[in-house]
């Protein structure tokens, strides 16, 4: 993983392409993200970057962050994150990270929380089949049988029920990079990327 | 949602005349034949709009040596050159659909009279 930014998600629309081609893409705001630490394999053990992204009030901010904020020279920041690095880049703190990192055709990975959907069954969650709905059948969407009887008298670790779905932390990999647009810290992504509009992004470049 | 609009904006046509289903319109697309680029018209009876902004699409109807001829385009598809309305019709729904079934005189469209 080389760089990335934080960003917000803003919604979707279309772009046309060569030949007339409409590419469905993701509206992302990116950045400016602010360096606020530099976290190094001496210091730390790795090496890493740890960026902020939107300017929050002071008054959201905790004493003890405003004082990290402070030693970087940065303004609060309402997000933090990490971005691990493969090797020692020179990033200063205090150094503003921009949409101009990235480039029209770069490939790169989204992550982000999954919009929730509460408590599921298994129908939708794990892709039960479920029964037929007619014929006299009288049964639907249940879970079904769970396991074998007297051995192993027990339901396995991990097997797939109902329960609460969404809302995780979600990869996208394989995206690319439509558009580019410094003035207004505007990343146009093709396809999806996990999340709600208005949701916390990080968006990765992969080499 | 303001900025889903700043792009979109960028790519969406101004000038494109008025047209609603019912009406009959040539539809000038721009079509690439390897190196060759030239412009090919598209002339038949709007069936279908759908769709709003920058993902408007419309679905025109032409009946050509009897058989039956859709093309839905983009409308603000930087393949279309141009679209000329030739003919107002009168009609009383949104989707045409109906004219997949009927034929000659069924066919008919009334044409849309304006009063002064």
């Amino acid at each position: 993983m080389a760089i990335g930014l934080l960003g917000k998600k803003i919604g979707m629309t279309q772009v046309f392409g060569e030949g007339g081609k409409a590419i469905p893409v993701t509206v992302v705001e990116a950045g400016p993200c602010p360096v606020v630490q530099r976290k190094t394999k001496e210091n730390d053990g790795y090496e890493a970057i740890q960026i902020g992204f939107l300017t929050a009030k002071p008054k959201k901010i905790s004493k003890p962050l405003k004082g990290h904020f402070e030693k970087a020279g940065v303004p609060y920041s309402r997000h933090l994150r990490e971005i691990r690095l493969d090797q020692p880049a020179d990033f200063q703190v205090g150094q503003v990270l921009t949409v101009s990192l990235f480039a029209v055709g770069d490939h790169v990975q989204v992550t982000g929380t999954s919009i929730g959907k509460g408590f599921q069954g298994g129908v939708k969650r794990w892709g039960y089949k479920g029964g037929p709905e007619s014929h006299g059948s009288m049964f639907h969407r249940a879970p079904g049988s769970i396991g074998a009887s007297s051995f192993p008298s027990r339901v396995f670790k991990g097997h797939h029920m109902p329960g609460r779905m969404g809302g995780a932390q979600v990869t996208t990999k394989g995206l690319e990079v439509v558009k580019v647009d410094p003035a207004r810290n505007l990343l146009l992504i093709k396809g999806a990327v996990p999340g709600p509009p208005g949701g916390l992004l990080t968006v990765k470049k992969v080499r | 949602m303001d900025l889903v609009k700043y792009v979109e904006g960028e790519q969406i046509k101004k000038g494109i005349p008025d047209f609603s289903p019912g009406d009959t319109v040539r539809v000038h697309v721009r079509v690439l034949e390897g190196e060759k680029e030239r412009t090919q018209v598209f002339e038949g009876v709007v069936i279908r709009r759908r769709g709003g902004t920058l993902r408007a699409t419309f679905t025109v109807r032409k009946v050509t040596y009897g058989v039956g001829v859709e093309r839905t385009f983009a409308l603000h598809s930087p393949m279309i050159e141009q679209i000329e309305v030739v003919r107002k019709g009168r009609v009383r729904r949104a989707k045409l659909y109906y004219l997949r079934k009927v034929r000659g005189k069924a066919a008919r469209i009334k044409e849309k009279k304006f009063v002064q």
